[in-house]
Order: C-alpha cells, then sequence, then structure tokens
C-alpha cells in the first residue's frame, strides 16, 4: 500500500512505508539523544566535581590512594587539559576506543570504551558485558510473567467488575504494589529455598545449564513480577473500564459482534496503549539493574556491579553502569516508539 | 413473563396473552429503567408505535425524554456487556417481522443486529474505532454475517462508500477516521449500517454532531438510501427541522412517554399538545416572515426519578389552570384519538386544545 504517498491525493498513514518514515524519525531523534545522555553523563562525572572542587582524580583511583598513582590518573585522563578536549576524547573513547597514557605507562581501553577501572586494572567494557546478560535475562522473564498475569488480572476484573474476584485481585494487587521486593523476595527464599528446599535459588549461566538457569531465575522473576503485575492489573482494569464506556465500543456490538471479539479485539486494542508505555518505562528502568533483586538472589547482574561499586568507590565501573542504563531506557522507549506506530495509526504522523 | 425472566426484574404488567402483531416494527408498552443509587430513573415509561417498511419515524423530544433509550432498547444494547452496572429493567414487547426481541435468545437478537436492524449514531468519531481502517471496520461489519472471504467484502465496502458519495472510495477506504472531515465519516458510518441491507434502520442524532451545511446532505442521504433499500427508519432528534424533512410519522416524547402521536403533517399543521405547541414556537423557521422572538418552553425536563402525578408536563404548560371538567389532576392523561391515526396524551378536551391552537398558537407561528 506504499504507493499511495503521492501529493495530492488523499493523505494516507496507512501503509508500512508511514511506519518506516516514523521509524527513521524516530531513530534519528534516539541518535541525536543519544550524544545529549553521553553529554550529560560526562558533565554529572566530570564537570560537576570539578565545580564543586573534588579532587576527580583520587576518586577514580578508589580508596586510600597514594599520591603518585593519583598524579598517573590525572595525567591519563586528562584533567588538566581543556573541557572540550576532555568531551572530545570521552566521546572518541565510546565509539573507537582511547589510549590513557602518562609518561611511558601506556593503558589502551578497546572500543566501545565505557571507561578504565584504575582500581582493579581492567577495561570497564567487559565487566557489564559479563553482568549485562543476567539483568536482561531477569527483566525480559519478569517482564513475561507480569504481563500475562497482570493484564490477565486487570481485564478480569474489569469485566467482573464489583465482584468478589474483582476486590480479591484488587487487594493482592495493592500488597503487591506496598510490600518491598526485599521483603517478598526473602519471603520467598526462606519458604521455597530453605525450608520446602525445592528450589536451589544459585544463579547458573544459561551456557551452562538451562535446566539450571530456570531453577536460579524463578523465584527472583516471580518476586519481580510480583511487584510489577500488581501495578500492571490496576493500570490495565482502570483502562479497560474506561475503552468499555467509550462509543466505538457500543458501535461493535450495535453491528452484531460477539461479545468476546468486542473484548478481546476493539477494547484490547486499545487497552494496550498505555501498557505499552509503561512497560517501555520499566523494562529500561530495570535493564539498569535491579539492585534490590540482584542483590537479595545474589545475581551477577549489573545491579550487584554498581552496589559494589559504590561500596569500593570504583567510579569508573559506576560511569559505565550510568551509559548503559541510559542506553537501555534508549533502546527500550524507541522499541516501545515503534509498536505504538503500529498499534495507533495517529501516533504515525507526529 | 417469558421476555421478563430474561430481561431482569419484572416491570409492569405481564403481556404474554398480547397477540403477535401485524406490523414490521411493533413496539408495546416498552419500559427501560434503571436503578440508581437515588432511585428507580425511568426513562422510558410505556411507549408504544407501530413502523412499517419503507416508512420513517420521527422520535422528538428534548434530551433526557427517553429518545436514545428507547434505541438502545430496541437493539439491545442496554443489556449487552453491562459489566458490573445494575441491570436495566426492560419490559413490554419489541416485535420485529414477528420475532420478540425481549424474550429472544440473546445470542439470536445479537445476530439480528448489524443484519436486520442497524444504527447510525450521534458522534461518528466517537463512534469509529480509532485504530482500525474505514475499510476494516466495515469488512468486519459485513462479514458477521456473511461468509464471505475478505477480498469480497473489501469490494463490497467499496461499494458502499461509492454509494454514500464518498470520493475515490477504493482509496479511501484505506484510511482511518480520523483522516475522514465529519459529514465523510457520518456517510463511512451510514455504509457501515447499511452494508447488510437491514430492515431497520435507526439514526440517532444523525446530524446533531455535523456542520450545518452538511447536515442537509447527509439527510438526503438517508432519504435516498431509504428509498432505494426500502428498509424502515427511525430517526431520532431533538431538531423538528429534521422530522420535517423525513418523516412520514412523528412521536413526540415528554419524561419517558409519548405525548402526541401521528402522520407528520398533523403533527405539524394540527398539533393537539401544549408541549408539540412548545416546541414548533420555539422552532427556528425560515420560511415564515420574520418572528419577533422564538418562544421557548418554560422550566427544564422532569426528573425521571420523581415524574410528576398527573400529566408530567402540568407544571411547565401555560394552560395548566384552563379549567377541566371531570378530570382528576393526579391521573396521568392517556393518549386518546384526535383524528385519524393521531393521538395525543391531554386533560383539555379536544375543542379546548382546538380553540387554543387555531386562536393564539397558530397565528404566532
Amino acid at each position: 500500500m506504499g504507493h499511495r504517498k503521492t501529493s495530492g491525493g488523499p493523505r494516507s498513514c496507512g501503509g508500512p512505508l508511514a511506519v518506516l518514515a516514523y521509524l527513521i524519525r524516530r531513530l534519528f531523534a534516539a541518535a541525536v539523544m543519544l550524544v545529549v545522555i553521553i553529554l550529560v553523563v560526562f558533565c554529572i562525572f566530570f564537570l560537576v566535581p570539578k565545580w564543586a572542587g573534588v579532587d576527580i582524580a583520587s576518586s577514580f583511583v578508589g580508596k586510600q590512594a597514594d599520591p603518585a598513582s593519583v598524579a598517573a590518573v590525572r595525567e591519563k585522563l586528562g584533567l588538566s587539559d581543556p573541557i572540550f578536549v576532555q568531551v572530545w576524547h570521552f566521546f572518541k573513547g565510546i565509539f573507537v576506543g582511547r589510549t590513557y597514557a602518562a609518561g611511558g605507562d601506556v593503558t589502551h581501553c578497546a572500543a566501545p570504551c565505557f571507561g578504565y577501572s584504575f582500581r582493579t586494572e581492567q577495561d570497564v567494557w567487559p565487566v557489564l558485558t559479563d553482568r549485562f546478560p543476567v539483568t536482561l535475562g531477569l527483566a525480559l522473564g519478569a517482564a513475561v510473567l507480569w504481563l500475562v498475569f497482570g493484564v490477565a488480572a486487570g481485564v478480569l476484573s474489569a469485566l467482573k467488575r464489583g465482584s468478589l474476584w474483582d476486590r480479591g485481585a484488587m487487594v493482592i494487587a495493592l500488597s503487591g504494589v506496598s510490600l518491598p521486593i526485599y521483603f517478598t523476595g526473602l519471603l520467598s527464599l526462606a519458604i521455597f529455598s530453605y525450608g520446602l528446599g525445592w528450589i536451589d535459588g544459585k544463579y547458573v549461566p544459561l551456557t551452562d545449564s538451562f535446566s539450571g538457569w530456570l531453577g536460579g531465575m524463578i523465584l527472583p522473576w516471580v518476586t519481580l513480577a510480583f511487584l510489577y503485575a500488581a501495578m500492571y492489573a490496576r493500570i490495565t482494569r482502570a483502562t479497560m473500564l474506561e475503552i468499555l464506556g467509550e462509543d466505538y465500543i457500543r458501535t461493535a456490538r450495535a453491528k452484531g459482534l460477539k461479545e468476546q471479539v468486542v473484548i478481546g479485539k476493539h477494547a484490547m486494542r486499545s487497552t494496550m496503549t498505555p501498557i505499552l508505555t509503561m512497560l517501555g518505562m520499566d523494562l529500561g528502568a530495570l535493564i539498569g539493574g535491579a539492585i534490590l533483586t540482584e542483590t537479595t538472589f545474589s545475581l551477577p547482574g549489573l545491579g550487584q556491579a554498581v552496589l559494589n561499586a559504590i561500596k569500593t568507590q570504583d567510579l569508573p565501573i559506576i560511569l559505565g553502569v550510568t551509559l548503559i542504563t541510559s542506553l537501555a531506557v534508549l533502546i527500550a522507549n524507541l522499541v516501545v516508539d515503534v509498536l505504538y506506530a503500529v498499534i495507533d495509526p495517529r501516533v504515525r504522523l507526529t | 413473563m417469558t421476555e421478563l425472566s430474561k430481561s431482569g426484574a419484572a416491570v409492569g404488567e405481564p403481556t404474554s396473552t398480547s397477540p403477535a402483531p401485524t406490523s414490521f416494527l411493533e413496539v408495546r408498552d416498552l419500559k427501560v429503567h434503571f436503578p440508581t443509587d437515588d432511585g428507580l430513573v425511568k426513562s422510558v415509561d410505556g411507549l408504544s408505535f407501530t413502523l412499517e417498511k419503507g416508512k420513517t419515524l420521527g422520535i422528538v423530544g428534548e434530551s433526557g425524554s427517553g429518545k436514545s433509550v428507547t434505541s438502545l432498547g430496541i437493539m439491545g444494547l442496554h443489556t449487552a456487556g453491562q459489566y458490573g452496572k445494575r441491570k436495566a429493567r426492560i419490559s413490554g414487547e419489541i416485535w420485529l417481522d414477528g420475532t420478540e426481541l425481549l424474550s429472544a435468545d440473546p445470542d439470536e437478537v445479537r445476530k439480528l443486529r448489524g443484519r436486520e436492524m442497524s444504527m447510525i449514531f450521534q458522534d461518528p468519531l466517537s463512534a469509529l474505532h480509532p485504530y482500525y481502517t474505514i475499510g476494516q471496520q466495515i469488512v468486519e461489519a459485513y462479514r458477521i454475517h456473511h461468509d464471505v472471504d475478505k477480498k469480497t467484502a473489501k469490494k463490497r465496502a467499496v461499494e458502499m462508500l461509492d454509494r454514500v458519495g464518498i470520493p475515490q472510495p477504493d482509496k479511501r477506504v484505506d484510511n482511518y477516521p480520523h483522516e475522514f472531515s465529519g459529514g465523510m465519516r457520518q456517510r463511512a458510518m451510514i455504509a457501515m449500517s447499511l452494508v447488510n441491507n437491514p430492515e431497520l434502520l435507526i439514526a440517532d442524532e444523525p446530524t446533531t454532531a455535523l456542520d450545518v451545511t452538511v447536515q442537509a446532505q447527509i439527510l438526503d442521504l438517508i432519504r435516498d438510501l431509504q428509498k432505494e433499500f426500502g428498509s424502515a427508519v427511525i430517526i431520532i432528534t431533538h431538531d423538528l427541522g429534521v422530522v420535517a424533512e423525513l418523516a412520514d410519522d412523528i412521536l413526540v416524547m415528554y419524561g419517558g412517554r409519548c405525548v402526541e402521536r401521528g402522520p407528520a403533517d398533523k403533527v405539524f399543521y394540527e398539533p393537539r399538545h401544549p408541549y408539540t405547541w412548545g416546541l414548533l414556537g420555539s422552532m427556528p423557521r425560515l420560511d415564515r416572515e420574520q418572528q419577533e422572538r422564538l418562544i421557548p418552553v418554560k422550566g427544564s425536563p422532569p426528573s425521571l426519578i420523581n415524574i410528576p402525578s398527573g400529566c408530567a408536563f402540568n407544571p411547565r404548560c401555560p394552560y395548566a389552570d384552563v379549567p377541566k371538567d371531570n378530570v382528576t389532576r393526579t391521573v396521568r392523561p392517556e393518549l386518546a384519538e384526535v383524528g385519524s391515526r393521531h393521538w395525543a396524551a391531554c386533560h383539555m378536551t379536544q375543542e379546548q386544545r382546538e380553540r387554543i391552537w387555531t386562536e393564539e398558537i397558530a397565528p404566532k407561528l
């Protein structure tokens, strides 16, 4: 249907071409956003401390640094260079890698250089890539669970508004929203791992054993999904109730459509929009590290890495996680924006 | 009583003994009541009328008089999908082409919706799904009742869009509702409701949300299509000008009941109810010398929870004080024949009303 993008004819936002044009606009916007994010992160880690009079070099070296290594790091990071040069090196590092040099001491950081930990003497990027799959698996698995159960519970509650089921589900949802992860997580560990002994509870990488990975992830997934499913159930219920009052739902019934189709097709399609919006933000934030969940279940993910880095004042790791988190939010929102355009034709024009 | 058990609690008299109807559409003593926290809202409280194929009935009344509730009642949309809400109490009989709808199986009524009877709504923008193309929505409406593939149904959709006067229908069929203008949207809505050749078309304020210049086009379209398809049409409006153009019969509603019913020219030229006089007096006319001002009906519509005993229009009636013989004021006036196929519900005698109309009302209009 892409042939209809000619001027003069009826304007259309129906075809895949319109979606493609929209996608290109979004990608461009995302690229601009990426540059802005890198600049902001640079400001947070290099400019603000400088203005505040903090010695950046010593915080990059870590606790109890000797003056000689602080001086070396200062020179390696080029902290006495003009700001623009520093920004340029920071940028260049991310895209083509950079070399830290102080006298004869040369450290190369390959692209994408998200920083170099002078404390552990290694690039930050491999640390991130080691831990990223753990966090990604946690977030995606939990998302599938909470979408299935949260949305289903919300729809059923809306259709049986005021019933015992509705009230019961909403009470459970309220408790899900209110109970913190470190309570529900520890409770689930106490019952299923230590009490009943059903689940070992240790993290096993997916590449080692699929069933082991599942066994290690099931409790974190359920714990995390419980919190989010509760929120999604409430949003779904409220949205569905609003949509059911729309005129076009009445039209669908007036056509003679079966009630299952009225709900499953016409009402669900509209209900998806706010759910997708939430999903984009939540997934992005979670990929940046579910600190509480990862700590509770000892999962070696990004959240745990950043927590350890904060404890040991390993600033480059914190910087790297900050960058990758921003990137995750950016990508998640990009995906949601595209899905949005697929669902709602009116979005394709903007 | 069978129809009452299916449609919620019983209201009013059992009607199982009444004979099968002879008209295409016959509504008998229809009552639609909604239980609320404040009391029972009697939106429609004993409405009866008949309609033949090829004829148009105009239902006129102000907001809250029960016009739309009546039409949704005929379509069976008060009972379909009312999740968690308190059920409307519906009683009476609705005979459509020999089938009584209120006692019928809800799934049978669903199959009649869209095929035997269909509806056009007031605001075509909100009545069309924003996420589906016009074509997808018409194709869906056609395929519910016809076992055809999508291609055939789409051809039919294009044909219908062409029939309702949408230019370049083969291209517009892939547009979304928000890409149509208001008038075009209503045309598309009409195309969708006529795609299955329904015998009964209910148009609920079809022109209210539209531009004045487009209103006449839409009304012409409805009239032409009715001639072509020979369906029965109910047109619901608060605008007497609309029904003057289209309707064969007019039913004037007030407070959930019919106060006057008859052939259109009778209701326009020999109205026999003070409320109809009020509606006529408040209607702007271009075909007359400029009037000094429009005469509004004073006061506001009655609460449908506490409908005044006696005549519901009494508190607003300018002739409430006209002396009436042998009438108990707390008794509700029933429809009485005032001419051939012409009924009105008023406590005044025929002679009193004839005199008031010819001497006081008609000269001022």
